[in-house]
């Protein structure tokens, strides 16, 4: 299924923008960045799992936030793109 | 039964191929081409003289997603395997069967079946599909010949009867072979196989399909715990993955060869992506190599009904679920191998 996940750290302290760093990274490592907080990830449910709890122990519940939609298996007709960034489709070809 | 993970194929010479966290980095000059989340990848197929970084060897080997080195022409260089892994018990007995000439030939003839009923109904359907374009008489004789080369099988024990029988069957197939071909005539034909090179239009696109089918049988065997290199029909030679060739026969036909026909009857290629070097060797441009890989892996996300397990999977399972039959047999908990037979 493909997952959006999107988050807001708050960066006014040092360590903010140290999890921030942590946070992307941590994105990165499972899906796509399609905007600069925003990810798309195809993933199963453990996957899933994962990385709420991974994401969950990095930020601070106090001042940032996650969110996580869940577009489902038939997700292509729900995504539309306009502009500049275009992203690739992880169910596709892939060729480079 | 498991999904289907995408694989990635890097045909841009000079790149380099490296891992970050948990992504695969394609680079030209130090800028980034490409970055996919491994966990979306089964395997990575590198055409032409890439550099790959051991740290994502590493990645890949832990994470069981196979890297294969293929030439330009899509002749097979190297495969990266890590330390086998898996039941060592599966193994032996893999071993012990291969060995025993007899019981070799047992499971051989499982394959062969296979092979020559998927053959048979390539035909059938042909003649169903276009009974005003072909001819139905000739083709109809093949079919008879080859039902009863299957019967003929069904009580072979020896591997050198059993090749025999093959043979004859695969000729009758071959000789209407070109009959299948329905567009493009002046420059797909098919006046037998050749190889390496692939001397014709038609050949060289069978010999590149029979390479990602064998990488694809390659990656499946060994994922179920296989050894991909003791085969019971073809014997051992060294660098040879024969239990993949002899997975591949009941597939070849089904897999590859109706693929080939559909790239050649649609119109996906046409002859301008083909020519020929000094040698008689044809080989395929980047484009057209490009189009064929696309049209290939939108067949493996295609599904069907698989026979046997009474499941809807997509194409690109089918060498892994009959992996995995073949190692169920091999530990005993099925009496006999059972081909997949396609309708």
């Amino acid at each position: 299924m493909l997952i959006l996940i999107t988050y807001d750290v708050s960066t006014t302290s040092a360590e903010g923008k140290k999890r921030l760093q942590k946070v992307s990274k941590k994105c990165l490592d499972y899906g796509q960045r399609v905007q600069n907080s925003v990810f798309e990830c195809i993933l199963d449910s453990t996957q899933l799992r994962q990385i709420k709890y991974q994401l969950e122990n990095i930020i601070n519940k106090e001042t940032d936030s996650l969110r996580f939609y869940n577009l489902g298996d038939k997700y292509k007709s729900k995504v539309e793109h306009i502009g500049a960034r275009e992203s690739y489709d992880s169910e596709g070809t892939l060729f480079l | 039964m498991k999904k289907l993970l995408n694989t990635l194929f890097v045909s841009t010479p000079d790149v380099y191929v490296s891992l970050d966290g948990e992504n695969i980095v394609v680079k030209k000059d130090s800028e980034s081409l490409g970055r996919y989340p491994l966990h979306n990848l089964e395997s990575i197929c590198i055409f032409g003289y890439a550099g790959i970084s051991p740290a994502f060897m590493g990645a890949c080997v832990d994470r069981n997603i196979a890297i294969t080195f293929i030439t330009k022409n899509g002749r097979y260089l190297a495969r990266v395997i890590g330390e086998t892994r898996g039941n060592v018990v599966l193994r032996k007995e893999q071993y012990r069967i291969s060995d025993d000439e007899r019981r070799s030939a047992l499971v051989s003839r499982n394959f062969i079946i296979g092979k020559i009923y998927n053959s048979k109904w390539i035909l059938e359907r042909a003649t169903r599909d276009y009974p005003l374009r072909l001819d139905v008489e000739k083709i109809k004789a093949v079919s008879i010949s080859l039902s009863q080369s299957m019967r003929a099988v069904r009580t072979v024990e020896e591997l050198d009867t059993l090749r025999g029988v093959e043979g004859n069957a695969a000729v009758q197939y071959n000789s209407v072979f070109n009959d299948l071909i329905l567009q493009q005539k002046d420059h797909f034909f098919f006046n037998g196989r050749n190889k390496r090179p692939p001397l014709d239009n038609v050949n060289a696109l069978l010999s590149f399909t029979y390479t990602l089918l064998s990488n694809d049988m390659k990656s499946a065997l060994e994922a179920v715990g296989l050894d991909a290199y003791v085969g019971f029909l073809h014997r051992d030679r060294p660098g040879r993955a024969s239990l993949a060739l002899d997975m591949m026969e009941e597939l070849r036909s089904v897999y590859a060869d109706r693929f080939v026909i559909s790239l050649i009857n649609k119109k996906v290629i046409n002859h301008k992506g083909f020519y020929k070097k000094e040698n008689g060797a044809v080989i395929m441009d980047d484009d057209t190599r490009k189009k064929v890989i696309t049209a290939w892996q939108e067949r493996k996300q295609e599904k069907i009904h698989h026979p046997f397990l009474d499941e809807k999977i997509s194409w690109g399972l089918v060498p892994y679920a009959q992996a995995l039959l073949l190692a169920r047999f091999i530990r005993g908990d099925l009496d006999e191998y059972p081909p997949f037979f396609w309708k």
